[in-house]
């Protein structure tokens, strides 16, 4: 027998004890079929930072035309859910109590400032606990009271143009959906917890276990081993991605305007990446509790946090933007949100694509070393 | 008096399985703190320096006036001056910069003319909200130009108009950074204490050491009280250090009272131990109960409102959420540290997780039991 036809025979050997053992536990497939789903489809339905019908109180203590006229186009504008009420000290209760998110309140001499100073605020008071929304909520009232000025300038009533005029377009994303940007990021996710934290976990076990000694005695070389464990959990992963992808682009309608080949090239990448840890990982601690832990603070948790996913990294300080190039979710995060709505940006993608070939390469071999040391010492 | 010699005797075996490994007693204390303070770091809606180009093709002193605005702001960062229209599209989409600033060639003549002149703003929608925010932040920067163009007399009002006046209550600033930091130690010591209760029946079920458990002198009550402690221990003492931390490190402001926050992180952790002894009672394996708790980890966090808002969910999701003990949590913490909740207020959040802990405890210690072949 040829040395190449050994080979094949010992792959296939060890890819099915892989496969059965994958096979065996629902829990693995839990992790990798059924935990994807669900959160893409808590991610597609529930999860988002666009507010639509905020609820605020409108207290109008002029009565006048003008007056009514700006309360009703907070009435009309999708983003509110308007409360009428009479006073300030009502309004002021609400906010306190959380009933509404904020107040848009016009004074008694709103309509004469209008007319004899032609000028007159709309004073718009919002909860400023989760500053994020506060300010999202802030920007659609000031879109209200534009939409207020174009209306009267179109029913050619008098009205101050503000001199100078932004117009604003939001490239590859128009809506600023911001489920377009999570869905690509939830992807990252899935497949940081099928690279780090089930590799890990599945190979430390067979540590503790003894099982992987059991193995290497037998005719099996490292290289096959290796091998037979990325394998695997590649497939898996990649599967976990394409399943992503597809309901992504088809239930959620999140765009997808790059090459399908791109995409492959680009997560097999990371996927290399990610296992790589997670084989590095499970060779160094070889218990399951530490490697559970390990890959969670320095796996799953940087891929929230620090990858871009949901926080701005640019806005971050320094230092955490210099730790944040240890983490390779934070160049797929890049790729993915580049692939989905901007499409084959090259120039985005390949410093990226480096640096994730240079992390694969980096932890795979370590991990392949550690494993050979572990066995003489 | 046997009942509490026998839980202390278990509870010390409990204690010393977590602590002799050295490892895992470092996992315990170590990582939890170094991800609460990048983490706090990191976890942030504010945006700063945000990288903007500019494409001025009027080159006025209007103009010029308008810019330097943006280039005094710390919110924003020129990186580069573009000299021909086709270089936006090279700049946003390599993410040279995130936005481009337009002037056109007619900007300071329609100025001076009464009509209205535009500025085009360009944004790299990828991040839908860092797009959302940079355009406000842009808005208020041009409405305050705007109003001291009139002050000075450039331009004159030329009809009645209203003006936006927008105040932010309980946090003037609008920092995120408050609204965050205060929620993440629950979500930490969360996960801390589900690793450590999920593994803790798990593992001696994997080795064997459960059955030995069972036959001994022991009713599956006190196994329970056994098992929880050190969850208990550990969790409670990571997230009080969260909390100092959240205060002395990061001036997140506290106006609640200390037994509130220890009324609440005590029930939450209590439904947690309850959950992850759940998990791990279920579970014949360590790999199993490891899997199982981040199934129930990672939608609890999504939907718990620390990133996304609850608020903007659709209704069902919502009272769907009403079932994640994270969500009660983060609401009760905020509560605390933000508005300055005393226990009284919190009750509608505790309730819920005693409610909670009150029915996956004892199904726990009832699976003890029952779930052995």
């Amino acid at each position: 027998m040829t040395p190449r036809t050994l080979f094949f025979m010992r792959m296939r050997g060890i890819l099915r004890k892989e496969a059965l053992q994958i096979l065996r536990d629902p829990s693995s497939i839990a992790l990798a079929i059924v935990l994807p789903l669900v959160l893409l489809f808590i991610f597609g339905y529930g999860v988002t930072l666009d507010a639509e019908n905020v609820p605020i109180a409108v207290v109008l203590d002029d009565n006048g035309p003008v007056a009514r006229d700006v309360s009703a186009r907070f009435d009309l504008s999708p983003y509110f859910n308007t409360i009428h009420l009479t006073s300030m000290v009502e309004a002021v209760a609400s906010l306190n109590q959380r009933r509404v998110d904020g107040i848009v309140h016009l004074q008694a001499d709103f309509s004469s400032g209008l007319y004899k100073r032609n000028q007159a605020p709309v004073q718009v008071i919002v909860n400023g606990i989760d500053a994020n929304r506060a300010r999202l909520i802030q920007g659609y009232a000031r879109g209200v009271l534009q939409k207020w000025t174009e209306l009267r300038q179109a029913r050619g009533e008098p009205v101050a143009v503000p001199a100078i005029k932004i117009s604003q377009r939001v490239w590859f994303n128009e809506a600023a959906v911001s489920r377009n940007f999570l869905v690509p990021g939830l992807i990252t996710l899935i497949m940081t917890l099928i690279g780090i934290l089930l590799t890990a976990l599945v190979v430390a076990r067979e540590w503790e276990r003894g099982t992987m000694e059991a193995i290497l005695v037998t005719p099996i070389r490292r290289v096959d081993l290796l091998l037979g464990k990325v394998f695997p959990y590649f497939i898996l992963g990649m599967l976990g991605m394409g399943l992503s992808v597809v309901v992504g682009t088809t239930l959620f309608h999140v765009p997808f305007r790059g090459s399908i080949v791109a995409l492959f090239i680009l997560s097999a990448l990371f996927m290399l990446a990610s296992l790589g840890f997670g084989l590095l990982i499970s060779a160094a601690v070889r218990v399951q509790f530490v490697a559970a832990q390990i890959s969670i603070v320095a796996g799953f948790l940087p891929a929230l946090f620090l990858s871009g996913l949901i926080f701005d990294l640019e806005s971050t300080p320094r230092f955490i933007q210099i730790v944040s190039h240890v983490v390779p979710a934070r160049y797929f995060v890049d790729i993915s949100h580049t692939l989905f709505m901007a499409g084959d940006v090259w120039p985005v993608l390949l410093p990226n694509a480096l640096a994730l070939f240079g992390m694969a390469v980096l932890f795979i071999s370590l991990a392949f070393r550690k494993i050979t040391k572990r066995l003489e010492g | 008096m046997d009942f509490v010699r026998r839980i202390i005797a278990l509870t010390i075996k409990e204690f010393i399985m977590i602590l002799k490994d050295p490892k895992s007693r470092f996992v315990i204390i170590g990582p939890p703190l170094f991800q609460f303070f990048v983490f706090g770091y990191a976890a942030t809606y504010d945006l700063k320096n945000v990288r903007y180009a500019v494409f001025d093709e009027s080159r006025t002193a209007e103009s010029r006036q308008l810019l330097s605005r943006f280039e005094g702001s710390e919110n924003f960062e020129l990186t580069k001056t573009l000299k021909t229209e086709k270089e936006i599209d090279f700049v946003i989409n390599r993410e040279k910069a995130r936005l481009v600033i337009h002037i056109g060639p007619d900007f300071s003549r329609n100025l001076h003319m009464g009509r209205p002149a535009t500025v085009q703003v360009i944004v790299d929608g990828r991040n839908s909200n860092v797009a959302l925010i940079a355009l406000g932040y842009i808005g208020n920067i041009v409405e305050q130009y705007n109003r001291e163009l009139v002050k000075k007399g450039v331009v004159s009002i030329n009809g009645p108009g209203v003006e936006l006046v927008d105040r932010a209550w309980f946090n003037a600033n609008l920092q995120s950074r408050w609204f965050i930091v205060s929620a993440l130690g629950g979500i930490i010591s969360m996960v801390v204490v589900m690793i450590l209760t999920s593994l803790s029946v798990a593992r001696e079920r994997e080795f064997g050491t459960f059955d030995q458990l069972l036959v001994a002198p022991f009713n599956p009550a006190e196994i329970l009280v056994g098992k929880s402690l050190p969850g208990m221990v550990f969790g409670f003492m990571d997230a009080l250090l969260f909390s100092a931390g959240a205060v002395y490190w990061f001036g997140v402001p506290f106006r609640g009272t200390i037994g509130a926050l220890v009324l609440a992180l005590g029930c939450f952790l209590l439904t947690i131990v309850g959950v992850g002894l759940l998990v791990s009672s279920v579970s014949m394996t360590m790999q199993q109960a490891l899997l199982g708790s981040f199934v129930f980890m990672m939608p609890s966090v999504i939907l718990s409102g620390f990133a996304t808002p609850i608020e903007n969910m659709p209704h069902w999701l919502q009272i769907g959420t009403l079932l994640n003990p994270l969500r009660h949590v983060i609401v009760a913490l905020r509560d605390i540290f933000l508005e300055g909740a005393d226990a009284s207020m919190i009750w509608h959040q505790l309730w819920p997780l005693l409610l909670m802990a009150g029915f996956t405890l004892p199904l726990a210690g009832w699976m003890f039991r029952h779930r052995s072949q």
